[in-house]
């Protein structure tokens, strides 16, 4: 079953719809409500490969509905430790709980201080509003 | 200035929904309503109904009505009486296809015809400048409304009396009166429901009442590519012939019409490249334009909700047309095998 809207205060947030739950030195990626529900169900994630550096801005992987794909942008520059082998395996994961079990990627931060370029909730909001 | 769409009598309804509504074929259509998968499986396992209004209709009537559509159509007028459809072909003078549509023999001298959205003008321009004395083709689509009931249990669901494909009546469904086609674009059983634009709204009220899960033009495209049919504009085009996307038995070559000397001599000496269905031996979904290695080309693809993998149609060199044949993709940048598979790709075990 589909989530329902919600853009928690806790993650980092990049105008391409995506968000960034930094904790210390790693931060774990994934991309938002809005966007996973302008895409609807996905059927295929195509991730980058563990070792990957992914950079801030740039695509680092896609994802698939029924009738369209779509680049998964960094929010951040880092190194894949982990990709999510659930939402390869079952990718409606990311519609039913895109912060949670729908996350992305794992990575190990190549610059920490870009974190400070990210929305905060109510900023995001604001391009979700606008959108 | 942004281009006007037009709006079937159902847009309101569709609204009301939730629909996401998106420009096809200058229309506002719905998309989906609850999601595409869900009412894919919906068609499959029991009943959807979608909103195809904007599909045109033409009647083509006159003592020498017969013959102009024999002139200009593929398959064969006598093979069929008042009471019966064919699919057909609009063919151009080299054989390429204008258009696939639905041929309805109202009585000897009066034909309904059901064309694609985005042809209505082009179809409706070529027969009216080939019209004869005593035939005459008039555009009717603005008068009708159409719905396509589709799924196992659509017939059942509606109160409506088993009947042969590609046959229709006259129907009544909880008091409004229609036209009830045994044709369909799913793959499934049911039917297409031509009605009055002014009873749309009541049809679709009733079709809703009776169970039928409402349908969007994504579900519609997901089940038209598991049965191996394929849609104008991507796998059949006026560049594209009836032989080389296995459409030969819908043209009638013993007969005269636009480019069967064409499609004669084409079928003789063999078609150079063939339309196939493929199924993804990888996780990847086929997309529209992306190249098969050796020389072939996806023109439709998607994610298969029954098979839970990546299918399409494309054109390949006849040599690879077999089923079993190995393809290789490149989606966008990566190689990924398919495999050639019989039509259609997906069917129901009854």
């Amino acid at each position: 079953m589909a989530a329902s809207e919600t853009y928690p205060e806790d993650l980092r947030y990049h105008a391409e719809h995506d968000w960034a739950r930094i904790e210390g030195d790693e931060a774990v990626l994934g991309i938002t409500w809005f966007a996973q529900d302008a895409l609807g169900e996905l059927v295929h994630y195509e991730p980058p490969n563990e070792g990957d550096t992914i950079a801030k801005d740039s695509a680092y992987g896609e994802v698939e509905s029924v009738k369209a794909v779509s680049d998964v942008i960094a929010p951040l520059s880092g190194e894949v430790l982990e990709v999510n082998a659930k939402v390869v395996e079952e990718p409606e994961t990311v519609n039913d709980d895109p912060y949670g079990h729908g996350w992305l990627v794992r990575v190990r931060l190549t610059n920490p201080a870009e974190a400070e370029s990210l929305l905060g909730v109510d900023a995001y909001k604001q391009v979700v509003a606008e959108a | 200035m942004a281009q006007m769409l037009l709006r079937t009598p159902l847009h309101d309804r569709h609204l009301a929904l939730g629909a996401r509504m998106v420009p096809f074929a200058g229309w506002e259509m719905p998309v989906q309503y609850e999601g595409v998968i869900l009412e894919h499986r919906a068609v499959r396992a029991d009943c959807g109904v979608f909103d195809v209004s904007h599909m045109g209709e033409f009647e083509v009537e006159g003592p020498r009505a017969t013959a102009l559509l024999q002139a200009t159509l593929s398959n064969d007028l006598d093979k069929i009486g008042p009471g019966q459809a064919q699919y057909t072909l609009l063919t151009n003078d080299r054989g390429g296809i204008i258009d696939d549509l639905i041929v309805y023999r109202l009585d000897d001298f009066r034909f309904l015809l059901i064309v694609n959205a985005a042809n209505r003008e082009v179809d409706l321009h070529w027969l009216k400048e080939r019209e004869i004395p005593g035939s005459d083709v008039r555009d009717v689509s603005d008068e009708y409304a159409l719905l396509a009931v589709q799924g196992p249990r659509a017939i059942e669901r509606l109160g409506l009396p088993e009947a042969a494909q590609f046959t229709f009546a006259e129907g009544e469904i909880d008091g409004v009166q229609c036209m009830v086609n045994r044709t369909g674009y799913t793959g499934e059983q049911g039917c297409e429901i031509l009605v009055m634009a002014e009873d749309a709204v009541d049809l679709w009220d009733r079709v809703l009442a009776r169970g039928a899960v409402p349908c969007g033009l994504g579900a519609r495209d997901t089940l038209r590519l598991e049965a191996s049919l394929p849609l104008h504009g991507n796998d059949i085009t006026p560049d594209t012939d009836a032989i080389s996307a296995g459409l030969g038995w819908c043209c009638a070559l013993d007969k005269e019409f636009s480019g069967a000397a064409e499609l004669r001599e084409l079928k003789a000496r063999g078609p150079k490249r063939k339309l196939v269905s493929f199924v993804m031996e990888e996780k990847a979904v086929p997309r529209q334009g992306m190249t098969i290695e050796g020389g072939g080309e996806v023109t439709s693809g998607t994610h298969s909700p029954m098979l839970d993998r990546g299918i399409g149609m494309g054109y390949v060199p006849a040599g690879s047309a077999t089923p079993d044949t190995e393809l290789v993709l490149d989606v966008r940048g990566k190689s990924r095998r398919a495999r050639v598979v019989k039509r259609p790709i997906y069917k129901r075990e009854e």
